[in-house]
């Protein structure tokens, strides 16, 4: 029986379909033209994004949202190098990503090329692995590669760079085979013998905080690391990326730690004797000063990628694996012991009613941030998924928004990318359509990205945002405000350029408008009402509100910015 | 500091050495010689690092995050075998002639060319002997000099 005979586009197809993927991102052109003949044949839905970099964004929203593979297409030059942000962003993240990008013919390549980029070399220290094909047949046992990559081990973006002339190659279509990756074998289980020795270290702990991020979420671990904490009654930290890993608002729960993390679980770390980090890296914006921070604590380190343990933290127990198999094994050490952790749970308990999140919002005064979402997420009857961009609106989400699921928290976390918020909401509400999927976006961020509206709307992906809108970038006037003797450099936006309403209104998307406290709950509710189309709401804020508490860079935890009046004695 | 010598195992792909040396930079490491070339085995070649790195811990975790990075073994100082190759053109002159032959010889390097008003060395020893053979030609005036990048095995494992 002869082989069936595909072009190499063809077997992009097929071999994306063989791999299960049923969305992708992506902007065609020239380079990539061939695989988008046969995808307009295929039952894959492409999403026609206005930018790469929104489309990259995109299918890093359906990624977080899904815990499985995003997928992005791109063409050669600008195509590619407008994906470098996200496929960054994805690594800093540990986001499964999958890009495909057009290339100038082979012959072509190296010789200055229209739209010729060095697609490979720019993408090298942007991806966890990276391909470029020389030959069609290779197509489809290299995206079973890269999808393996993608979302095994420490998951990450891949990129595969194909040229025209290859995508336009005849070559059999071959199931791929089994995977030929001598220096790829992700340890997942731990050693038993660490395990051992971590939970004796636990047996002994007075004071032990569960330190994890992440990777709870990557490893589908919440349920364990529920009965761990509950189990032995261990006080959780979930970090920035780790936020809906351990439900808020759980006794035992102290939410996130670190520069604008509460009082009390920055204060648990430092007043720790052992912490159990699981899946974190020890990130600046958790550790300040890694020389002050908790130096009274032991460490035990568990994480899949080893190159994270003892990177920033020496630990006495470094374990290598899966957070879920780390668990489980942890839970079985201990069996039933009873840990004697009474006082260090109550103390804390004070500590977080001594020392709660605070803001004042005026009856009459400028809208607040914290009390707009705090009243949004009473507004909200149902789980929604809650996506924001970078600087002051995050940081506030982060702490006021209450995150009691896994995967309904998406932002970027490590690289810091503004612009995420709009296109990886679209993302997510692509993968599930049926959810209630948030934009919490600044306008700094909206800016950055907004064509993406458009996207929504011709999509029909009715996601719903709400710019905060404070006329500036909120974050660096903060910085500029303590660290820059209030001296306001480039950081002004004007609350009404552009006009919002009108500018959504244009996209094909709703456009409401709040000022005040006695707008909220009308607007809101027109907002949830509106499952038509996107709703954008333009909430114009307070511009010389700041995030607290606060932990200037390279400080000690000891040392929080509580408010405004700390900042004298600064 | 002393000197850490790894000795890499990769997968002989485009790009394997681009990756390595981008992941060193990438991470402020170091490096004091660093060479390639293929292995007995198919498909395989061998990279051996030189680093004066106390990070080296971190090194080696990161370059094994490299999908095309087999393996990577520390070799121990005291029991590894070690060489390098450096060849050496230096000006010759009636004068001079004799002397410079004499301490090549004297040094165990090979005269690989001659010309009329040159000669090219070649020299295998450690990197030692090779900076000490450098230093003896410097007088008569170095024309040119390339050095192979050190190389080395574990002698008993």
């Amino acid at each position: 029986m002869t082989k069936e005979q595909l072009t190499g586009a063809e077997l992009v197809i097929r071999g994306l379909e063989y791999l299960n993927v049923s969305t992708v991102f992506g902007v065609p052109g020239g380079a990539i033209l061939p695989a988008y003949d046969p995808l307009y044949d295929s039952p894959i839905r492409h999403i026609l994004a206005r930018h790469e970099q929104g489309a990259g964004h995109m299918a890093e929203g359906y990624a977080q949202a899904t815990g499985e593979l995003g997928v992005v297409i791109a063409t050669s030059g600008p195509g590619a190098t407008n994906l470098i942000t996200p496929l960054a962003n994805a690594l800093m993240d540990s986001t499964p990503l999958l890009a495909i990008t057009g290339q100038v013919a082979s012959t072509a390549i190296g010789n200055d090329a229209f739209q010729e980029a060095y697609t490979v070399g720019l993408s090298m220290a942007a991806t966890k692995h990276n391909y470029l094909i020389t030959d069609a047949s290779e197509i489809p046992q290299v995206l079973k590669e890269a999808k393996f990559i993608a979302t095994t081990g420490r998951p990450g973006p891949v990129l595969v760079d194909i040229p025209k002339d290859i995508l336009n190659q005849v070559a059999a279509w071959v199931e791929p085979g089994d995977l030929d990756l001598p220096g790829y074998k992700p340890t997942t289980e731990p050693n038993p013998k660490m395990v051992q020795q971590a939970s004796s270290l636990i047996k002994k702990s007075k004071k032990p905080i569960l330190y994890v991020g992440g990777g709870i979420i990557h490893s589908k671990a919440n349920n364990e690391l529920f009965v761990l904490a509950t189990k032995f009654n261990i006080p959780v930290v979930t970090t920035l990326m780790g936020r809906g890993a351990f439900p808020d608002g759980h006794e035992l729960c102290l939410e996130m730690p670190g520069m604008h993390g509460n009082y009390t679980a920055t204060t648990s770390i430092q007043n720790a004797d052992l912490l159990i980090a699981i899946g974190v890296r020890f990130d600046d914006r958790v550790t300040a000063n890694p020389s002050f921070f908790a130096q009274n604590a032991k460490v035990i380190h568990a994480d899949i990628d080893p190159a994270e343990i003892g990177k920033v933290r020496d630990a006495q127990v470094p374990i290598v694996g899966d957070a879920k198999s780390v668990i489980k094994g942890l839970i079985e050490a201990l069996g039933d012991e009873k840990l004697e952790t009474e006082n260090w749970v109550s103390e804390l308990k004070e500590m977080k009613t001594e020392f709660p999140l605070s803001y004042k919002q005026e009856d009459k005064g400028p809208l607040k941030v914290p009390y707009v979402l705090e009243e949004l997420q009473k507004l909200t009857k149902e789980e929604a998924i809650v996506v924001a961009g970078v600087g002051q609106h995050q940081m506030w989400v982060s702490q006021h928004w209450n995150f009691t699921e896994p995967n309904t928290w998406l932002n970027s976390g490590g690289l810091g990318t503004m612009g995420y918020a709009l296109p990886a909401a679209i993302g997510a509400k692509t993968a599930y359509p049926d959810k209630l999927v948030l934009a919490l976006d600044g306008d700094g961020c909206f800016q950055m990205t907004c064509q993406e509206l458009i996207t929504a709307s011709t999509e029909n992906i009715p996601i719903k945002i709400v710019v905060f809108n404070n006329g500036n970038h909120g974050m660096v006037r903060q910085w500029q405000k303590i660290f820059y003797n209030s001296k306001f450099s480039a950081s002004e936006l004007t609350h009404d350029t552009p006009d919002y309403l009108k500018l959504a209104e244009s996209m094909g998307a709703v456009g409401l408008r709040m000022m005040e406290k006695s707008d909220i709950e009308k607007v809101f509710n027109k907002m949830l009402e509106i499952n038509d189309r996107p709703v954008l709401v333009d909430c114009v804020v307070d511009p010389d509100d700041m995030v607290f508490p606060m932990v200037p860079a390279g400080g000690s935890n000891d040392q929080i910015i509580m408010n405004e009046e700390d900042l004298k004695n600064l | 500091m002393s000197e850490r010598i790894l000795s890499v195992l990769v997968e002989d792909k485009p790009g394997v050495l681009a990756r390595v040396s981008s992941t060193i930079s990438r991470r402020g490491f170091n490096i004091n010689s660093l060479s390639v070339g293929p292995t007995n085995i198919e498909g395989r070649s061998k990279m051996t690092i030189v680093t004066e790195l106390d990070a080296v811990e971190q090194v080696k975790k990161q370059l094994n995050k490299l999908v095309n990075v087999i393996k990577i073994v520390e070799l121990d100082p005291n029991m590894t075998i070690e060489t390098e190759v450096l060849l050496l053109k230096v000006s010759i002159n009636k004068e001079s002639q004799t002397s410079v032959i004499e301490k090549a010889s004297l040094s165990n390097a090979t005269s690989v060319d001659v010309g009329q008003d040159f000669a090219i060395f070649e020299l295998t020893g450690s990197s030692k002997e090779l900076d000490k053979f450098e230093a003896l030609m410097k007088p008569f005036g170095i024309i040119e000099m390339v050095r192979g990048g050190r190389i080395a095995l574990q002698s008993n494992l």
